[in-house]
């Protein structure tokens, strides 16, 4: 759809259902020319390259995955195969936006999705590089997806507690305390994005596993399998082909949802206690 | 055909006790010589194929996306309703069923409902135990707020991520059963058929979205939980790829889809900023309990917020609402906001828009406390807007969030096909013509943590499955119809893309049936959506291939579903003669401009049998009969 037909779709909408008179959208003055970058890669075998591409008269107001959809829907109509990418609620929550933005996952700012990025952050004229995850555990699907499952499956080895539907107790006879039950959120909040992996020089997924472990292993309810589930969490993570930590602090300077570096420090402690136990 | 809803006869506190009591049972050791599939993996998916995975059963889980972890529960942000009563302010399993089928407008079962307020407190009990960090208060006791169309404090909840942290429960112990062999998990899977076989269902067509390769699966039994059809608008608050093809295909192999109309307009939402716009963002609806609307009291009064003296502003839901202000229900509070903007008070640069106001709440309580309760929403706020909550009020306008329609189903959450269970927002049956805030959560993980392990186990025990693989000829049948679909639209190789159809369907069923409706626009809509619809099988533009990755192809199947289902919105709209909940027919309504039903002509749900694309549908009518309830003209005032 050329800009022009969209805008007036626009000014159709909203005049459709309304009396008063709108101010105009703003002026195209504002608008940027940019130049992308892009990983291509048709396929998990395919060896991949960057490809250039313009991106014309976008918004500030857009944001960075709008931006893409804009080019897209201009390749698609001529023709061309647009850039494959992941995204789904675009509200920063369900973990499956994963774009590695001038180097940086999920772009510019901190605590933040790459479909929360907004055009703003960027200057006409710019050239802004993306391309995906890059990780040995998280295969390219095509282009900017890669394959995440690696996750699903470090939690199937013991991110849960072990409770069958119907058994549980009255909610109120298990009381915690209210800074614990904050504390135990700050970790659970993790959204299994993999910008944690995507950072680290060592691909190590122990931010991710630690915001789990933390998040259980504090709690009254994650007790009884506390060292078994650390245990299987970390040795599920090794055989899945992530590295370790060396503690860089990257992982906690691009998560999204500013998960603290310092449950890497629990995992440690805890896992250790579990393999001196007989774990 | 005769729509039986196979309610439990009885009192209806003691409906569902009789009901269990009479279900035959499968024995623990037959339970895994059976197998069922479960498509979608929220909260009523994820908790089903968890549950039955617990139980013994097979499971073969479905999703689209890359883990089932990503399902779009995961966004719902305010919280989860339980007839708990902790706080002791006069709840109870009587008046949450109760505030439910109100707030539905009286357009809900009732026994279904009922069940839905019991099993609510053993939710909480389930999701505590699971490590789930809700509220606490200070004493280690859960935390509750209060929510739009109560009076009462019923919700619980974790910060502004309820929806996550439930859905991450269900998801671990999900996965729990996937370590133990129970649970097989299929990601990246979209259904484009359901196999239908001896009137059964018994299997599902999908393809892999990463392969492209067209797969079959069999079982003996077929859930669906995926979830509503919201996108049907192009713009709504729902994730990109929610989608009504699913429910669709298996409403065309002959499962009835119940109350399309009803769907459910969420009143505040960050407004539309441009044509670009890829989706709506919502602002939760807890933000009205410190929040208040309002909007200047002249038309065009361009002034910024800071400068309308108090005098000079329209309280207008505490105005028309006292006794619930600005917690009135959210079609009433979405239809208000319609109303002031459409007499040219609308604020921001569209005018399409009404402050939300929290600087009494900052006086009241300190910005630090604030930051607390709402913290997330006000930081989501700011990213978008580039504005500061804290100093000026927030623009709020409604967008479309949920719906309430889907495929119809008996008391045991069965459509009319034997085999076919549909669960959460993919049924019809809980929340009437409007739900209330804080209780999709609970109807999804009512319905796959409570009913389905019970009722599933019902149909297995009583019904003769015969053995059948996947080289009966139905999956022959219905693999070739879903390969033919995609040669098709991969052979159109026209000039306009699948987005640029998409957002001219929205915009067409956003203002002929969207927050108010009526006839003449409605036989205007769905002669466009036909046309839409013939130019997009003419012109649609699709790159690529049926292998691999191709995500237009993707949108192009659900878009030619949202195509073939819109029509049959505009069709119930236009039958549903009478304004009820989220359904607001401007030829229905009181002087004051509240929603007037019909309850003489209308008290039925209206369950459509597919007849063929184009054509029209025939009406199945199930009528809703309130032994409990007293009908009356809702009033929030």
């Amino acid at each position: 759809m050329s800009l022009a037909r969209r805008l007036k779709a626009i000014t159709e909408f909203f005049s459709k259902s309304q009396p008063v008179e709108t101010n105009e959208e703003k002026s195209h003055s504002e608008n940027m020319n940019l130049t992308l970058k892009v990983w291509r890669q048709n396929g998990t075998d395919d060896k991949g390259e960057m490809v250039s591409y313009s991106a014309n008269d976008i918004s500030p107001e857009m944001s960075f995955l709008e931006m893409l959809d804009v080019v897209n829907d201009q390749l698609e109509s001529e023709s061309i195969e647009p850039i494959a990418f992941d995204s789904d609620c675009r509200e920063g929550i369900c973990g499956m936006c994963s774009l590695v933005i001038n180097g940086q996952p999920h772009g510019p700012g901190s605590g933040t999705t790459t479909c929360q990025i907004y055009m703003r952050s960027f200057t006409d004229g710019s050239t802004i590089t993306i391309e995906p995850w890059r990780a040995k555990a998280f295969p390219i699907t095509r282009d900017l997806c890669v394959d995440r499952s690696a996750f699903d499956r470090i939690t199937q080895a013991g991110g849960y507690v072990s409770m069958n539907t119907g058994s549980a107790p009255d909610a109120n006879s298990i009381p915690i305390a209210q800074d614990l039950a904050e504390e135990a959120m700050d970790a659970a909040a993790c959204i299994g994005c993999g910008a944690c992996v995507a950072s680290c020089k060592n691909a190590s997924a122990m931010l991710f596993v630690g915001a789990k472990v933390k998040h259980l292993n504090i709690l009254p309810q994650g007790q009884p399998e506390r060292q078994k589930r650390v245990a299987a969490m970390v040795d599920s993570m090794k055989e899945e082909g992530f590295g370790n930590c060396t503690n860089e602090y990257e992982c906690e300077a691009v998560c999204p949802k500013t998960i603290s570096a310092d449950h890497i420090g629990f995992l440690n402690r805890d896992y250790v206690k579990a393999k001196i136990s007989g774990q | 055909m005769a729509l039986d809803a196979h309610i439990p006869s009885g009192p209806i506190a003691e409906k569902w006790d009789n009901h269990r009591f009479d279900l035959q049972l499968v024995n623990p050791a037959n339970k895994r010589k059976h197998t069922a599939i479960i498509v979608g993996t929220g909260l009523a998916g994820g908790s089903a194929a968890a549950t039955l995975g617990q139980l013994g059963y097979n499971v073969l889980s479905f999703c689209s996306q890359d883990s089932p972890r990503r399902a779009h529960s995961i966004a719902a942000q305010g919280g989860i309703n339980a007839a708990k009563n902790y706080q002791n302010d006069g709840d109870s399993i009587y008046r949450l069923f109760y505030d439910t089928v109100k707030g539905g407008d009286y357009r809900a079962r009732e026994a279904n409902v009922y069940r839905l307020a019991q099993v609510s407190t053993q939710i909480i009990d389930q999701c505590a135990a699971q490590g789930v960090p809700f509220a606490r208060e200070y004493g280690g006791t859960l935390a509750n707020r209060s929510f739009g169309g109560a009076q009462v404090s019923r919700t619980f909840y974790a910060r502004g991520q309820t929806g996550q942290q439930l859905l991450l429960g269900a998801y671990s112990s999900m996965m729990r059963q996937v370590h133990t062999g129970k649970v097989k998990l299929f990601p990246r899977r979209e259904m484009l058929e359901l196999v239908v076989i001896d009137g059964k269902a018994r299997g599902i067509i999908v393809r892999n979205l990463d392969s492209g390769k067209i797969e079959r699966y069999v079982a003996d039994v077929v859930i669906l939980a995926t979830g509503g059809y919201g996108n049907v608008f192009y713009l709504s608050t729902n994730a990109k790829g929610c989608n009504v093809t699913a429910a669709w295909r298996a409403h065309r192999k002959g499962a009835l889809f119940a109350n399309p109309c009803y769907t459910q307009i969420h009143p505040t939402c960050i407004p539309v900023s441009g044509s670009y716009q890829s989706k709506l963002t919502l602002m939760s609806e807890s933000l009205r309990n410190d929040g208040r609307v309002w909007v200047p009291r002249k038309t065009n009064d361009t002034r910024s917020p800071e400068q309308i003296p108090e005098d000079d502003r329209d309280y207008y839901l505490e105005r028309r609402y006292p006794s619930f202000g600005n917690l009135v229900p959210r079609d009433v509070a979405s239809r208000a906001a319609k109303a002031v903007c459409d007499e040219g008070r609308g604020v921001g640069k569209t005018g399409r828009a009404v402050y939300l106001d929290f600087a009494d709440a900052i006086d009241r309580d300190s910005e630090q406390v604030i930051r607390q309760k709402y913290g997330n929403l006000f930081d989501m706020y700011s990213e978008i807007t580039d504005e500061n909550p804290y100093k000026t009020p927030m623009r709020i306008y409604p967008a479309v969030h949920y719906t309430m329609g889907g495929l119809w189903v008996d008391y045991n959450l069965m459509s009319n096909l034997p085999g076919l269970f549909v669960l959460g927002e993919a049924n019809f049956s809980d929340h009437g013509a409007n739900r209330l805030g804080a209780s999709a959560l609970m109807q999804g993980l009512a319905d796959g943590y409570f009913v389905i392990p019970n009722t599933l186990g019902g149909y297995i025990a009583s019904e003769k499955i015969d053995q059948v693989t996947t080289s009966h000829p139905a999956f022959d049948e219905a693999e070739q119809q879903a390969t033919d679909r995609i040669e098709k639209l991969l052979s159109i190789n026209g000039s306009r893309t699948v987005d640029d159809f998409h957002r001219e369907l929205g915009l067409v069923v956003w203002d002929y049936c969207g927050m108010s409706r009526n006839a003449e626009g409605l036989i205007e809509a769905r002669r466009k959506v036909q046309s839409i619809r013939d130019e997009f099988w003419e012109n649609v533009t699709i790159t690529g291939t049926l292998g691999g990755v191709n995500k237009v192809l993707e949108r192009a199947g659900r878009v030619a579903d949202f195509m073939e289902f819109a029509e049959l919105m505009m069709v119930d709209a236009l039958t549903r003669d009478e304004s009820c909940g989220g359904h607001f027919r401007e030829e229905h309504q009181t002087e004051e401009g509240e929603a007037r039903r019909d309850d003489e002509n209308f008290a039925f749900v209206s369950a459509w049998e597919f007849t063929g694309v184009g054509q029209n549908p025939i009406l199945h009518k199930e009528d809703l009969i309130f032994e409990n309830v007293h009908l009356t003209q809702r009033s929030y005032k």
